[in-house]
């Protein structure tokens, strides 16, 4: 059965021919809009939707969402981190810690 | 070490593009709506909560009043979220900024007074004399009590911004004092450490007092007016 390469999902699709499938989806505002949507549904029906969701569902969008704020912010903790080995204020092996939590 | 300090309440941009929009449209993604009558754990948690809080803050108005239990709630859930997740390492506080405290305090008060002056206007008047004063205070009186009826939307706003600002400058100076004195005595470090503990325990607890002491007044203001 030969399905065309648009129609086939992520991990159908051979090596060689992902540039083509990615340059064949759909990147207007609606199918960027639908794409989410998707994926937000497939989230919510998995671990939040279900007879007895527990607290991982809401978790883990907790921990995605500190992490993503840790990426917009490494720059500046990684500046200040080298202001402080300047100043003298820490030693080099606390390096992790001083990426503070907050 | 003072610029490290105050770089958290910048507003987030990436590549010229505000990362704030996302940030503050991002609670409304841990509330899921839902045409069911039994639904799951989440929405059920969140729908007894709701149910809780608005028949203990609406019950005090009447009829009239009563048509804004829709805007209040919104406004308790909304400042009350975003507190909270301002908790979270690293994250951003929406509330931290005075623009954003007074937009939400300003329409909200001015719709309050204005509806009282549109529907009862006496009544309204009223409120600028309180009862039984000495005639010869009046004219002082009527002046200060404008005074204190146009300084509610500020002290709403700065109060929300203060209250949420500086329970963030403590846990990151408490937090820095702490990481530095662990290299020099670590008694005093474990002492400080549990400060920080308690620390964030009442920060968790202002976060919620200050959305709820937020709509209170808010509808006090209502109440007054209807």
């Amino acid at each position: 059965m030969n399905v065309p390469l648009k129609e086939k999902k992520l991990l159908e699709v051979k090596l060689g021919e992902l540039p083509s499938w990615i340059l064949m989806r759909d990147f207007t505002p609606s199918g960027i809009a639908g794409a989410f949507q998707r994926g937000y549904y497939r989230y919510y029906n998995k671990y939040v939707n279900v007879k007895k969701g527990s607290i991982a569902g809401l978790s883990m969008v907790l921990a995605a969402y500190v992490f993503l704020n840790y990426c917009r912010s490494y720059k500046e903790l990684s500046e200040s981190l080298l202001d402080c080995f300047a100043s003298g204020g820490v030693s080099p092996d606390r390096v992790g810690l001083v990426h503070r939590l907050i | 070490m003072n610029e490290n300090l105050f770089a958290s309440f910048i507003t987030p941009m990436m590549f010229g593009l505000p990362l704030v929009t996302l940030i503050v449209l991002f609670p409304s993604l841990l509330f899921p709506t839902s045409n069911r009558l039994v639904n799951n754990r989440l929405i059920s948690l969140q729908q007894w909560m709701l149910q809780l809080v608005s028949k203990q803050m609406m019950s005090i108005h009447n009829t009239k009043g009563q048509t804004w239990a829709l805007m209040l709630m919104s406004l308790i859930l909304f400042i009350g979220s975003t507190n909270l997740l301002g908790l979270l390492p690293h994250s951003f506080t929406p509330t931290t900024q005075l623009s954003m405290n007074l937009g939400m305090a300003i329409p909200l008060w001015a719709g309050a007074v204005i509806t009282g002056f549109r529907n009862k206007t006496t009544a309204s008047l009223a409120h600028f004399l309180p009862q039984g004063t000495p005639t010869p205070l009046i004219p002082m009186l009527v002046i200060i009590e404008t005074i204190s009826l146009f300084i509610q939307p500020v002290a709403l706003a700065v109060r929300l911004t203060a209250n949420i600002t500086a329970g963030h400058l403590l846990i990151h100076l408490i937090g820095g004092a702490t990481l530095a004195l662990m290299s020099i005595n670590t008694t005093t470090a474990l002492i400080t450490f549990i400060i920080l503990i308690l620390l964030t325990v009442l920060e968790f607890a202002v976060a919620m007092i200050q959305a709820y002491v937020f709509t209170l007044l808010v509808s006090l203001y209502l109440h007054d007016n209807t």
